[in-house]
């Protein structure tokens, strides 16, 4: 079958001022999530980025946030279990978001 | 516009979600075989389910002019489970001749354990073995990357299979690429929050064009959306992409896709829009 429409890359047609018309208030808003988020572990608990791994890693990703490049892949890598081989048993069902390097440096 | 949503978990939702489905264009969904929530006792209990897969959902689906495809096999958060796993797979089989049985899935791997890899394994035995399509779960978050690296290398050790008739489904920015480098599709699931955004899936579209790449809902019983594929439309709208890239990655791709089994066929009310996948 032959597909009416290329294969290749499809940038979008959005200039970069129309995309910041577009969507610049929706991040605005997503930005402040984020800040109010963190404020708020400060406020119930401002050592709790000492304990939780999850905030930690956190804290990391959104610094990765002010580089350049290809923030996305970044921060999905900084989330991301590093070790390559697999779990001899099953620990839990699901995933909890962040993966633990304190913890499996201690299981090591 | 027509769609297809290539992975729906229907038997966790309403009447009324296939009906809005229907409304907002879809014409066939596939529903692979999922976890409960729960851990099923016996392989009599997933035996049933395959039945409700295979019998009941087909008729609730046609209610409202939807096509129901289902994919059978031990779903990747049950498949540590070794015992359970050998006795579904002996009764895979006798399912795989019914008429909308279009392959083995999702198969994959959910903690990335031993048992799990032993699972997958014999699960794409089996595909093979019987000639059927593959659709392969990724996990989730932080364990996607490792366990959809494992997961396309166990695909890679088999010689026979033709990676055109595999769908790595689940996919995020950094799979993407891995995915479509060893020649398979990939499937990008939109969800509110633990797989990919709408128009996070708009941005691996702009990134790396539309060959081999489909989207779907997988709508469950968690939280979830019935209707995300109209609203992947509505971003690519929003960015004033064609309708023709539109149509490419929401009808055509999986029609391409799931039209490799020949029990694959669409609504004759949704031909007119060209399709490689036969007339019903």
């Amino acid at each position: 079958m032959t597909m009416p429409i290329s294969s290749r890359p499809h940038p979008s047609p959005l200039t970069g001022g129309e995309l910041v018309d577009e969507y610049f208030i929706e991040n605005r808003t997503r930005l402040l999530e984020i800040a109010a988020f963190l404020d708020r572990l400060d406020r119930a608990d401002p050592a709790v980025a000492g304990r939780d791994f999850r905030v930690q890693v956190f804290l990391e990703a959104v610094h990765a946030l002010t580089g350049d490049g290809d923030r996305l892949t970044r921060i999905q890598r900084i989330l991301s279990d590093p070790t390559t081989g697999p779990l001899e048993q099953l620990d839990r069902k699901s995933a909890l978001g962040a993966y633990d390097r304190r913890a499996a440096e201690g299981r090591s | 516009m027509k769609y297809i949503d290539h992975h729906a978990h229907m038997v966790s939702r309403t009447t009324d979600d296939y009906q809005q489905m229907a409304l907002t264009g879809c014409v066939a969904v596939t529903e692979p075989a999922f976890w409960a929530g729960w851990d099923r006792s016996c392989g009599d209990s997933v035996e049933d389910y395959f039945r409700q897969l295979t019998e009941f959902e087909p008729k609730r689906a046609a209610q409202f002019g939807v096509q129901h495809y289902t994919w059978l096999a031990v779903n990747p958060k049950e498949s540590d489970d070794r015992a359970l796993s050998r006795d579904v797979l002996q009764r895979i089989p006798k399912f795989l001749d019914r008429p909308t049985v279009l392959g083995i899935g999702e198969i994959g791997l959910n903690r990335v354990t031993r048992n799990e890899i032993a699972t997958y394994t014999e699960q794409v035995e089996l595909a093979i073995v019987h000639r059927q399509l593959i659709l392969i779960h990724t996990p989730h978050l932080e364990d996607k990357l490792k366990g959809t690296t494992i997961s396309v290398d166990v695909l890679r050790g088999f010689r026979q299979i033709d990676p055109r008739r595999v769908m790595v489904d689940h996919a995020e920015e950094h799979t993407v690429e891995m995915i479509l480098d060893h020649g398979f599709w990939v499937g990008l699931t939109l969800y509110p929050q633990t797989k990919i955004s709408p128009q996070r899936a708009v941005d691996v579209i702009e990134k790396y064009g539309p060959e081999r790449i489909c989207v779907a809902g997988a709508c469950d019983w968690g939280p979830s959306d019935p209707i995300a594929v109209p609203r992947f439309a509505m971003e690519m709208r929003r960015r004033r992409h064609p309708e023709s890239l539109i149509q490419r990655v929401v009808f055509d791709n999986p029609a391409h896709f799931l039209g490799q089994s020949p029990k694959f066929r669409l609504p004759a009310h949704a031909v007119e829009t060209a399709a490689p996948a036969r007339i019903g």
